[in-house]
């Protein structure tokens, strides 16, 4: 069977992954991508936990539910408000926005 | 009442002085009322206390109050009435009298006032001298001054009247302070007789040391303390006892004051001053002063002397001074043109006739010439007043511009100012010593008597030389002023002067007659079984030892009479026909003539010794040198050196450090804040790079090392 | 090595090929295809876990609709930013090694995990009917069930306001 630290470290890696895509991208929308990358792997790591140790109880699969509902929510939210600062700064590069800059 | 008299007598004048200047400045008559009311109070004073002495009274009286709390004793002042004071109180009050009458009209009171004279200056023509009511003041205060110093009974207050004295010299000479020769007067006055006050001084404290008290009845009249300080070598060592040297300092200042040579240089210049001061100065008062200190001490000078036996040094010094004075006046007052000028070289030379007296041991001599002498050069100063005030209104009326005072352009006198020249007249003969009518005569022939008598022939032959050329100088005035054809039209046009100033002229001149009488040597042919010698018993009393009066010798008298005579004869031939713009016939003495006119240079010697390195010094070594340098130098270096101080801990301790660690508070902060705002870049992505890695970084530590 | 491991490691390499592709990729369009050949693996990982219902939601849902519209977004956007811009900020050094401590710091937790095989599993509890049911169960997850609709109204709402452009006139 395949053990559970493999899908563990798969969702490590790819956690990994998502986060280097948002903290080193310019465009805000890879930026997006890279949450969902993020948001997978969370997933990955929810249900893999659920099969190997609770597979009696629906939780796990409830919460993955309800994960994914969240991240189509965000996406479409941060996808309004990506087309929002375009309109108004014609930039979707994310260090172009800096109004916290002293 | 005596004793209370005596404390009163100076008083009248000085009250005078307080209300003219505090209340009657401004009006001349109340002035002039206070003035000669005061005087003529303690006029009345003072022959009260004269005729209570002559007359019989226990003398002397005296009084005395404590007055300085020294220690355990006390000083005490107080008044002292013996026939010196009571003679002297009969001039000084007399002479002062007349003098204060006859300023009413030399000021030309009752005039109107000049508009074009101003104060401080000499009236012009006739106007009422503006300053009128401060020399009433002035004179008033002079009188006090010299009131008190002859009824005081102590050497002190004896001190404070000559010192006020010279203080009112110095006010009235310099009277007239416009003119910057009235203002060189004024000083050189003071300071000549102020050299003299300083050894006066010496001696006083001196002597003060030496015996502890300065009163007359202690020291004067005390056998023992005489003896004493006769006997005790004074600090110049023992050839000199302690007495000589009290008395040559005593002497120093009698030398200043009654302006014997050295010191004499101030008393022509003196005539600087209104005619009126110069009559007080150097007739009734200062100058008498100074001859009544010798007197007065007159025990200190002879303390272990007898008469007949050979003087010791201070007298020798003492006569020398006087004989020589006597004959270097004199023969400065032959070249005078000034008719004041005159008066004042004739002061000083009969001066030096009583200074020698007393440098003889002749005490009642000198004091009976002192006594003639005020009379008569009163009279004399008076008398020219009048003429110059003749000769200026004279001049005023003709238009001319001439010096008033200068007798070569009088002459012709006598026919104007008929009074006048009858007075002066008699003043004049007094002065030269005309036989047996004048007082003069008396009294100088008294001097010269002791000066043959006692075997000082020096003495005698210089004195009689000075009474040679006195009468030559007299006989040359009077007849320049009186005599001949007027030499000017001031003088053809001169008036007689008011009734205010020729009647003192007649009091003194009547005086100046009959008072020689009261003096008849024992002896003399003829006059002196009828009229004993009243001067020289009653002023002989004065000392503790009676004195003897000396055999009578013809010798002497033939001599004075003689001199007089001829001098008198000289001086008319050679001068009656002198004409105006002619040349003085003593101008053919040539080189002599030169010197006498510059008063052998005496002024120009005392500049170069004295007085310019006195003003060299306090201009440059105190002045600049010490003042200025040292002083200041000293403070403006403190006060640099503070400066500096404060400016170095300002800038470089306050500034930097305290205020700078303030700052650096403030600005640290605000240059880390500054310094450390780069990591709000504003970029979500660089914020949440730091949380990943923390985060990382902390799971790592717990999760590897656990 | 069993049938599944294999099948494991096939998907796992995809997937983990695919994601550093996404976030490498200078081509935005490139990026958002190895995305949904990411989202495709991660499904066929689903159905390795035994989980049919989640692979097809996960398909329907991520690739369907959400790696389409972030495609319309790029699209949309494209004007901007042209292709041939950098694409890594300048911090791209940074984020590698703060991903790399994380992924340390996560396997350091993962590692900790004893490796557990699957238990049997029970299919009458688990299966779609029951997930049905528990998802509007009083006493099962209708609250969150609840509170997820209202979350995704309240996004629907909101992203609408956002991205609404300003109404002209009144």
């Amino acid at each position: 069977m395949v053990p559970l630290s493999w899908y563990l470290i798969l969702a490590a890696a790819l956690f990994a992954v998502g986060i280097f895509g948002v903290l080193a991208r310019r465009n805000a929308i890879a930026i997006l991508m890279g949450i969902e990358l993020m948001l997978n792997a969370v997933n990955l790591n929810l249900l893999a936990f659920w099969r190997y140790l609770w597979s009696d109880n629906l939780t796990g699969v409830v919460f993955v539910i309800m994960v994914l509902a969240v991240a189509a929510a965000e996406v479409a939210v941060g996808l309004a408000l990506i087309i929002s600062i375009y309109r108004r700064r014609s930039t979707v590069v994310a260090e172009d926005i800096d109004l916290l800059k002293w | 009442m005596i004793e209370i008299i005596s404390w009163l007598i100076p008083l009248p004048p000085l009250l005078a002085f307080g209300l003219i200047v505090l209340f009657a400045n401004r009006s001349n008559r109340a002035s002039h009322t206070l003035g000669i009311g005061a005087m003529l109070i303690s006029w009345a004073l003072a022959m009260s206390v004269f005729i209570s002495a002559v007359s019989g009274g226990e003398l002397p009286v005296s009084t005395e109050v404590e007055w300085l709390p020294t220690g355990d004793t006390a000083f005490n002042i107080g008044t002292w009435i013996d026939p010196l004071t009571a003679v002297t109180l009969f001039f000084v009050a007399w002479t002062m009298l007349a003098i204060f009458v006859y300023s009413v009209g030399y000021h030309n009171y009752g005039n109107a006032r000049d508009p074009d004279d101003r104060p401080g200056f000499p009236p012009h023509a006739g106007g009422i001298e503006p300053m009128y009511a401060r020399f009433f003041a002035f004179i008033s205060l002079f009188a006090f001054a010299m009131l008190a110093l002859v009824v005081t009974d102590n050497l002190l207050v004896l001190f404070v009247g000559w010192e006020i004295m010279g203080f009112c010299s110095y006010l009235l000479i310099g009277f007239w302070y416009g003119k910057d020769s009235a203002k060189a007067a004024m000083v050189k006055a003071f300071m000549t007789t102020r050299v003299g006050d300083v050894f006066l001084l010496l001696g006083l404290a001196y002597l003060y040391s030496l015996t502890g008290t300065l009163t007359y009845s202690e020291i004067l009249l005390n056998a023992e303390t005489l003896e004493r300080l006769a006997t005790t070598p004074s600090v110049l060592g023992p050839g000199t006892s302690a007495a000589a040297l009290i008395a040559l300092l005593f002497f120093i200042g009698t030398v200043g004051k009654a302006a014997q040579w050295p010191l004499h240089t101030w008393l022509p210049d003196a005539m600087e001053g209104p005619t009126p001061v110069s009559a007080m100065i150097h007739a009734a008062a200062m100058v008498s002063a100074g001859i009544y200190l010798i007197l007065r001490i007159f025990p200190l000078i002879t303390a272990g002397w007898r008469h007949g036996e050979p003087l010791p040094d201070v007298m020798v010094i003492i006569a020398f001074i006087g004989a020589f004075t006597a004959l270097f006046a004199a023969s400065l007052a032959i070249g005078q043109n000034d008719i004041k000028r005159v008066l004042a070289y004739s002061t000083i030379s009969q001066l030096g006739y009583m200074v020698a007296a007393v440098g003889m041991g002749a005490f009642v001599a000198a004091a009976f010439h002192l006594i003639t002498h005020a009379f008569f050069k009163a009279l004399l100063f008076l008398g020219s007043g009048s003429v110059i005030h003749g000769v200026e209104h004279g001049a005023h009326e003709s238009g001319e511009h001439i010096d008033p005072n200068d007798m070569t352009h009088m002459g012709g006198l006598r026919k104007k100012m008929p009074l006048t020249f009858w007075t002066f007249l008699i003043g004049g003969l007094t002065l030269a010593g005309f036989p047996i009518v004048t007082a003069g005569f008396w009294s100088k022939d008294e001097i010269l008597a002791e000066a043959y008598g006692t075997n000082h022939l020096a003495i005698f032959v210089v004195l009689a030389l000075a009474a040679l050329l006195t009468a030559f100088y007299t006989m040359r005035q009077i007849t320049l002023t009186f005599l001949g054809e007027p030499r000017s039209k001031a003088a053809e046009h001169a008036h007689e002067s008011k009734w205010t100033m020729t009647a003192p002229l007649a009091m003194l001149a009547l005086f100046s007659l009959t008072i020689g009488w009261a003096g008849i040597p024992k002896g003399f042919p003829v006059l002196s079984s009828f009229i004993p010698n009243w001067v020289h018993e009653f002023v002989g009393a004065t000392l503790l030892e009676p004195v003897e009066s000396l055999e009578f010798n013809v010798i002497p008298l033939l001599v004075s009479v003689a001199v007089a005579l001829g001098g008198l004869l000289v001086g008319y031939l050679m001068y009656r026909r002198l004409e105006a713009g002619a040349p003085d016939p003593l101008a053919r003495l040539g080189r002599v003539y030169v010197w006498i006119q510059n008063k052998y240079y005496f002024d120009e010697l005392y500049d170069f010794l004295f007085v310019r390195p006195l003003y060299w010094f306090a201009e440059t070594f105190v002045y600049r040198g010490l003042d200025r340098r040292v002083i200041d130098g000293t403070l403006h270096g403190v006060a640099g050196l503070a400066g500096r101080l404060g400016g170095f801990l300002r800038n470089k301790i306050d500034l930097p450090i305290v205020n700078g660690s303030g700052d650096l508070v403030g600005e640290g902060i605000k240059t880390a804040g500054f310094e450390g705002r780069v990591i709000q870049t504003g970029r979500v992505q660089a914020y949440l790079i730091v949380g990943i890695i923390f985060a990382g970084a902390m799971l790592s530590y717990i999760f590897f090392l656990s | 090595m069993t049938l599944a491991q294999l099948i494991f490691l096939a998907a796992a390499a995809v997937t983990l090929v695919a994601a550093i592709m996404v976030v490498t990729s200078p081509r935005l369009i490139h990026a958002g295809l190895w995305l949904i050949l990411s989202l495709a693996g991660i499904a066929v990982l689903f159905i390795l876990l035994d989980n049919g219902f989640l692979a097809v939601v996960q398909v329907a849902i991520y690739i369907d609709a959400i790696a389409i519209l972030i495609i319309i977004a790029v699209m949309l956007t494209r004007a901007v930013m042209s292709d041939a811009d950098r694409q890594i900020n300048r911090m791209g050094l940074a984020a590698a090694f703060a991903s790399l401590i994380l992924l340390a710091g996560l396997l350091a937790m993962v590692l900790q995990v004893p490796a557990a095989s699957p238990a049997p599993l029970v299919e009458a509890e688990v299966n779609l009917d029951a997930l049905g049911r528990a998802l509007v169960d009083v006493d099962g997850f209708i609250l969150p069930f609840e509170v997820a609709s209202v979350l995704l109204v309240a996004a629907l709402v909101g992203a609408i306001v956002v991205a609404m452009t300003p109404a002209r006139g009144d």
